[in-house]
């Protein structure tokens, strides 16, 4: 099966008159149809900067953009402005964190699904109408008729999500981009949000990139983890390699500090320091500031992301010895 | 001086160090003829509890819960409208108890957000000496004050106490805020979501300050967090909320060990599973936490329990004594009229 979507070396740059921000530094990754990749990684890391790339959300005149990203061979960085249009929503829809401000507050949810299908596939009135209908009852919406004539003010914030998850499906993209959605939402609503994207993705066969701060969020929804650490993938694995073996030691400290079960009494392990400013280009392993096993080669060029087998990737010189000492 | 020394212990380390009884909030909604609607959301509904001398409460539920108000309530940032609070024996606010301003000098809160928790043109220094030298302490011992603060939450004096708070990044910005709360040298700490906004690794710096300040001062807290795992590794003791009332109280090891009622179960296995092999198959409970404005007759928890009956929606469950814990549902009532519970 070939991949649906290839990002290949992405950087992404913003550039003002006082200061340029190296957000994203060289990443490269695949999804398939059918599948979620996870990316997680903390504030700062790139990971939505990422994300929102895939749609070319950036602001055109302050974005510098490098590599490739092709969705089913198409190149996105290039795209005229009406390809581009047909690409949003439409082969690519996008879910975000807070849904209130992703609904127009002065239109009924029912008006908005309804215009997006009708923009995509042509669809007239009623049909567009129906359609919204069909899509409210997909993600679980009590009562679908009356909710299509509410506001997005008048609905839980659960429910918003559900209504933001109806309207991007409402044109079978290939690709969904979820930024963070189930973060504003409580316990018992995000695991229901969680699964319900978890079954509409096999549904529709459609491919997923989850981007999460959150360890167990990731875990819950994705076949590959990507760790992301100040604009560069450091780790990739599939989700089971990533829980059991993390190598990077990047990924493992996010793990060991990150509480579960059973940790109390215990000393967290903490990983000192905070995230490097990303106005530099890094000259060596963004993360060997903070690194314990730190080494000469760590500061004097960056790594490289490298294969240890099973589709596992690293970017850390040490990732074979990493790998005895997990073992150990 | 007043300010300068922590306060002495009084009642003994029986005494509850606060007691809260009967708190009751609701705030009126706006709207309606002369905007008066008659409506109210009911934020807290008397509610009672108490913290142990240092100790740590955790107080966990989902938004619009309450959690946020019982904080605000027990700090008195907000009145309540019914209730009453004793610190150590005395009453507050009351004629022969100790005024709100001694309250908030030995109850002091860390709120979730830490920029806006600070102000912005105020040098860190400035904000720490802000308290103490408002309570008469004089500006060299407030300078060594500021000094030994710093030190306490682990920022180096030198280099931070001339800065602004936009020049600190998030996790250094709380790390003020704990400092600025002990600055008076309280004896009870409301953490409020204090470490929620904070990335994971640098949470789990915080958590560890926070457990090295309790033994080192031999403070008492109220942790409130929507996280569960959180609450869970920092809590001696953890209450359940649930539409401004408690639903279940007791020790973590019963709460997260041996849950009782629906809602503490069903948010304990809504928790992300870290079981890439064994991952959550269906939803514990279904639907959104209903409106506080107007909350379901009986229990509120009703309309999305399992176990629902009749007598759920006409009576309102007690908060009973189970032995381990307190469990405010009809299932463990004996007698209540519920199936499921047991025989009078």
């Amino acid at each position: 099966m070939s991949d649906l979507l290839q990002v290949r070396d992405l950087h992404v740059k913003f550039v003002t008159p006082d200061r340029t921000v190296n957000a994203v530094n060289g990443v490269s990754f695949d999804v398939k149809r059918g599948e979620t990749l996870g990316i997680l990684g903390e504030s700062g890391s790139g990971k939505s900067v990422t994300l929102r790339s895939i749609l070319r959300l950036h602001p055109e005149h302050r974005t510098r953009w490098g590599g490739s990203i092709k969705l089913e061979g198409d190149e996105i960085l290039t795209m005229g402005r009406s390809a581009l249009s047909d690409l949003r929503g439409q082969r690519v829809a996008m879910i975000f964190q807070e849904p209130a401000t992703a609904f127009d507050p002065v239109f009924t949810i029912g008006h908005q699904i309804a215009e997006t299908v009708r923009r995509h596939t042509g669809k007239g009135e009623a049909d567009s109408w129906k359609r919204a209908r069909e899509l409210l009852e997909m993600v679980r919406i009590p009562s679908p008729a009356q909710r299509l004539k509410a506001y997005p003010h008048e609905m839980s914030g659960g429910m918003r999500q559900r209504a933001m998850i109806a309207l991007a499906l409402s044109c079978n993209p290939a690709l969904l981009l979820a930024d963070e959605p189930t973060t504003a939402l409580d316990a018992t609503v995000q695991i229901q949000v969680l699964l319900l994207i978890r079954e509409l993705q096999r549904e529709f066969n459609v491919g997923v990139i989850f981007v999460t701060h959150d360890i167990g969020v990731a875990v819950e929804v994705s076949d590959r983890i990507g760790v992301m650490y100040a604009g560069k993938i450091v780790e990739l694995a599939p989700v089971e390699q990533m829980v059991d073996a993390p190598r990077h030691p990047y990924s493992r400290g996010l793990l060991a500090s990150t509480v579960h079960d059973g940790m109390r009494g215990q000393r967290l392990e903490a990983i000192p320091g905070a995230p490097p400013d990303l106005a530099e280009v890094p000259t060596g392993c963004s993360f060997a500031p903070r690194c314990k096993f730190v080494q000469p080669s760590c500061v004097a060029r960056p790594p490289d992301l490298r294969d240890v087998g099973g589709s596992h990737l690293v970017r850390c010189v040490l990732a074979d010895a990493l790998e005895a000492s997990v073992a150990a | 001086m007043d300010a300068l020394m922590p306060r002495e212990d009084r009642g003994g380390p029986a005494q509850p160090l606060l007691l809260a009884q009967g708190l009751r909030k609701h705030f009126p909604v706006p709207g309606g003829l002369l905007g008066r609607s008659g409506k109210v959301v009911r934020a807290v509904d008397d509610l009672s509890l108490s913290v142990a001398k240092g100790e740590t409460l955790g107080v966990v539920g989902e938004s619009g819960c309450g959690k946020s108000t019982v904080a605000r309530l027990l700090i008195r940032l907000i009145k309540p409208d019914r209730g009453t609070m004793v610190l150590d024996g005395d009453p507050v606010d009351e004629p022969h108890g100790i005024t709100i301003n001694e309250l908030r000098r030995q109850v002091q809160m860390v709120f979730q957000d830490s920029y806006a928790s600070l102000n912005p043109r105020l040098t860190i220094a400035e904000t720490l000496a802000f308290a103490p030298r408002a309570h008469g302490l004089p500006a060299s011992e407030a300078r060594a004050r500021v000094r030994d603060l710093l030190d306490k939450v682990g920022l180096d004096p030198e280099n931070y106490a001339g800065r602004y708070p936009h020049e600190l990044s998030g996790g250094q910005r709380q790390r003020v805020n704990i400092a600025r709360a002990l600055a008076l040298r309280p004896r009870l700490i409301i953490l409020d979501e204090a470490v929620s906004a904070l990335d994971k690794s640098v949470e789990a710096q915080v958590l560890n300050m926070l457990v090295d300040l309790k033994t080192e001062l031999g403070l008492t807290y109220i942790f409130i967090s929507h996280d569960l795992n959180v609450v869970q590794y920092l809590s001696d003791r953890v209450l359940v909320m649930y539409l401004g009332k408690i639903v279940e109280l007791g020790s973590v090891e019963a709460i997260y060990g041996n849950p009782q009622h629906p809602y503490t179960r069903a948010l304990l296995s809504a928790r992300p599973s870290m079981e890439p092999r064994r991952r959550t198959k269906e939803a514990p409970i279904q639907g959104d936490p209903p409106n506080p404005i107007d909350p379901p007759s009986g229990c509120r928890f009703r309309t999305r329990c399992p176990f629902a009956e009749d007598v759920c929606a006409r009576v309102e469950p007690p908060l009973a004594d189970t032995g381990a814990q307190a469990v405010a549902c009809h299932m463990r009532v004996a007698g209540s009229g519920h199936s499921k519970a047991a025989a009078p």
